[in-house]
């Protein structure tokens, strides 16, 4: 576009028309707006009329009062004489412990098929991609119901009574029993020591790609890494006790106690999501892959580079960058479908906000909290990925 | 030193070789399937096949140790179409022939046209009064809708102030709003006897209910969605700060959450008095929810087109409706066809979701036929059932869309 400047004070002032293209422009964003502001009117007060008449509370105020309702699964303290914001905390920690549980599990297995389904091997190739056309063309709700149908089947499990214990874990109607060590100084010592040694060899890794950059050598971390891994642990681990007791799970008149368990609502929705969303996955790492050019690979191979390395060093970090995106809408999309353990029952947010919707009446306060609650961990999660992106994103020179 | 002479294996052992054994690790990782493989396949076979009963009798079922076919056998009725009205089914049958076959003929680019339009735009009130059946009541609400429409569009195409189709799209438009303003909108002046029985849309279910919900959406939510992406791209911030605010809330909300706001919500909304109905609540958050995606799809598709091509028709002096769809929509549509088709498998699986607002569709009526006490255990194999169905559709789209790219871009030489 060529900018003509016009000489200061001599252009006479211009008449605008109502023609000319910015004051089309603001009428019709004034007019758009009004029609938008009118219905939104509109439906507010056809909603507060509403409201009225049925003589249903608006606002906030019923998140003070008490729930009254139990949650099967909690991960902080719960009881039913809390109020309705703690019930609604309890099933947001439970979307998102099922939510980040299955983004990891769906990143691994979905790598894994991904990467199969470009392997030489004929069967390999052919059996994942089998898994992703079989799975991710079945509705995930429809996949979550039937893994929650098979679980909760006395076909195809045991109930409690008649379980048989193998390495003491049961699997049962009613979920999977299985030990865990007795609460104890010492095995939260070992977490610690675990995080801490995680940290030291994140650091430990900088530094040696610093090395590298320098002086053009690297000494490998992995015998290190594994030593630091184990090491720390189990050092702290025995300096505060050793403790050895392990909670057992015992059948105690017609049910199991004792132990961990893992629900069947919870391990259906997680099943469903991991499953779908691999297939998903695999498709997109496998197209990610397919997008690196040949000449890459056999320059890599010209060089004299191993297969594994050639892999992890020259054509992942490549995929990446036509993964990512597409990899980022799965996450979102894994999380947005654990709303559907509403299905089976498995307490998410969305569970626990339909719950009050019914006992308090209050469905809009209850459909604006869900979507805001959303929103925001779609907007935390895209900010985190968009991160991720521009950090492994090609540096041009 | 002498080189060996190369061993000549048959074609059968080098493919062997090549694709199964080509390395020890290859070898290994052989071994273990085929492993895996004759453990877990003989079991898949004698629970679905060998041990499986086939004949719709409940009590064999339970003696049996495989699955229970039966069951869908004595429920393939009450699992393909819902509640309906058993003597009829014929309706929702020739509504499932007449929308398969309308997809199919969608799905050849060679009929794309206004024919193909006009013929969907008779279908889908048809299929609606094929379904309901009864007396068919029209509202003044739609025929002054229809008229100020037609008014509206007549006004949008230049036509000249003299001219009789002028005058006559001006006097409907007079006619639809003053009819809007004057009370009673919702009498019904015309009455259409169908000769079928009245089945309300409560009783709707089945594979015809999950293919209205899918087709309607996407049909429906396609000027929307195009209305949108233009908003996005639009040089005008009022508009682009709503589309985006609009596309971003949707994108970023569960489908269930919008699902539960159209069934709860839009009974608060509307003047008291008016009652939407369950099936149509569903359908207007579908349509909602699709177009957000939708939308995005077809932005994809207005990026595509070459930027000389927006510069050409401006420097053509082409008004922007006339830049948008004689010029890059044409063009940008064309580009989006095989993303859209997945788009579109995307909300057939997704209209399964409607079975948590108390809707009956596939999965819905399955869980119907296995509430009956005798075979509530088999609820599996109707699930199964259900989920090859759904396969069946997704996959056959999915093979469409993949074919439809590779022959898009070899017509456009991309």
């Amino acid at each position: 576009m060529t900018v003509v400047s016009e000489p200061k004070g001599a252009s006479p002032p211009r008449r605008r028309s109502f023609y000319d293209k910015d004051v089309q422009a603001i009428v019709w964003q004034a007019v758009f707006l009004c029609v938008v502001v009118a219905i939104g009117w509109f439906l507010y007060r056809n909603t507060m009329q509403n409201l009225a008449a049925r003589n249903i509370k608006t606002g906030f105020d019923f998140l003070g009062s008490e729930a009254g309702f139990e949650i099967g699964e909690t991960l902080i303290a719960y009881s039913p004489a809390a109020n309705y914001t703690r019930a609604l905390a309890v099933g947001f920690l439970n979307t998102l412990q099922v939510a980040i549980i299955g983004i990891v599990l769906a990143t691994l297995l979905g790598i894994a098929v991904g990467i199969g389904s470009l392997s030489k091997n004929w069967l390999v190739a052919k059996l994942t991609a089998g898994y992703i056309h079989f799975l991710r063309n079945i509705p995930v709700l429809l996949q979550i119901v039937l893994w929650y149908t098979i679980l909760i089947s006395e076909r195809f499990l045991p109930g409690p009574r008649q379980a048989e214990a193998f390495l003491g874990i049961f699997a049962t109607q009613r979920g999977v029993y299985f030990p865990v060590p007795q609460a104890h100084a010492g095995w939260t010592a070992a977490l610690v020591g675990f995080l801490l040694a995680a940290v030291a060899l994140t650091l430990m890794s900088r530094w040696n790609a610093q090395r590298r950059e320098d002086t053009g050598t690297a000494r490998s971390l992995f015998l290190p890494g594994v030593a630091l891994l184990m090491g720390v642990p189990f050092l702290a681990w025995a300096l505060n006790g050793a403790p050895t007791a392990i909670d057992w799970p015992t059948l105690r008149g017609f049910n199991l106690s004792g132990g961990a368990r893992i629900t069947p609502e919870f391990a259906a929705v997680l099943f469903g999501l991991t499953v779908y969303t691999s297939a998903f996955i695999g498709e997109i790492v496998r197209s990610g892959i397919m997008a690196v050019p040949k000449g890459q690979t056999e320059a890599a191979r010209a060089l004299g580079l191993k297969p594994s390395v050639i892999l992890r060093k020259v054509i992942l970090p490549q995929a990446m960058r036509v993964i990512v995106p597409p990899l980022t809408s799965q996450y979102l999309n894994l999380t947005k479908n654990s709303s559907l353990s509403v299905a089976v029952g498995y307490p998410d947010l969305v569970n626990v906000a339909n719950t009050t919707i019914n006992q308090t009446g209050q469905a809009i306060e209850g459909v604006t909290i869900i979507m805001i609650v959303y929103l925001v961990t779609s907007l935390a999660t895209s900010a985190f990925m968009n991160w991720y992106n521009e950090r492994i994103a090609l540096v041009e020179r | 030193m002498e080189a060996a002479p190369p061993k000549i294996l048959d074609d059968r052992a080098q493919w062997l070789r090549a694709n199964l054994f080509s390395s020890p690790l290859n070898s290994a990782l052989t071994i273990l399937i085929l492993v895996a493989l004759a453990l877990v396949v003989p079991k898949i076979l004698s629970w679905a096949l060998f041990n499986a009963v086939f004949a719709p009798d409940p009590q064999a079922c339970r003696a049996a140790k495989g699955a229970c076919w039966g069951f869908i056998v004595e429920k393939f009725r009450l699992m393909t179409f819902g509640t309906y009205p058993y003597e009829q089914q014929w309706r929702p049958l020739a509504v499932t022939i007449l929308l398969l076959s309308l997809i199919g003929a969608t799905m050849n680019l060679r009929l794309w046209g206004r024919r193909l339009w006009i013929t969907w735009a008779i279908c889908v009130p048809l299929m609606w009064i094929l379904m309901r059946g009864g007396s068919i009541r029209i509202p003044w609400v739609l025929i002054s809708g229809a008229l100020v429409l037609t008014g509206l569009i007549g006004l949008a195409r230049n036509i000249g102030f003299r001219d009789w189709r002028f005058i006559s799209t001006l006097v409907l438009l007079l006619a639809g709003v003053y009819r809007f303003a004057s009370s009673g909108v919702f009498d019904y002046p015309l009455f259409l006897a169908t000769g079928m029985p009245l089945v309300e849309t409560d009783k709707w279910g089945g594979l015809p209910l999950t293919l209205i919900l899918s087709a309607n959406g996407i049909v429906f939510s396609f000027p929307l969605a195009v209305a949108l992406a233009l908003g996005r791209r639009s040089e005008l911030p009022v508009i682009r700060a709503l589309s985006v605010g609009y596309i971003e809330i949707v994108r970023g909300v569960p489908l269930i959450t919008v699902l539960f706001m159209a069934s709860l919500m839009i009974p608060l909304f509307l003047p008291s008095g008016i009652t939407v109905d369950k099936l149509l609540r569903a359908q207007i958050g579908f349509i909602l929810f699709a177009a957000a995606y939708e939308a995005e799809v077809i932005r994809g598709g207005l990026q595509a087109v070459p930027k000389g091509q927006y510069e050409a028709a401006d420097a053509l002096g082409l008004s922007y409706w006339n830049k948008m769809g004689l010029i890059v929509l044409p063009q940008a549509l064309k580009v989006v066809i095989p993303p859209m088709v997945n788009t579109f498998i995307g909300f057939f699986k997704d209209t399964s979701l409607v079975i948590i607002i108390g809707l009956f569709d596939l999965l819905g009526a399955v869980r119907l036929a296995s509430s009956d006490v005798e075979w509530r255990i088999f609820y599996v194999e109707g699930l199964v059932f259900v989920a090859l169905v759904y396969f069946a559709f997704c996959y056959t789209m999915a093979v469409y869309a993949r074919r439809l790219e590779t022959h898009l871009n070899v017509t456009t030489g991309r």
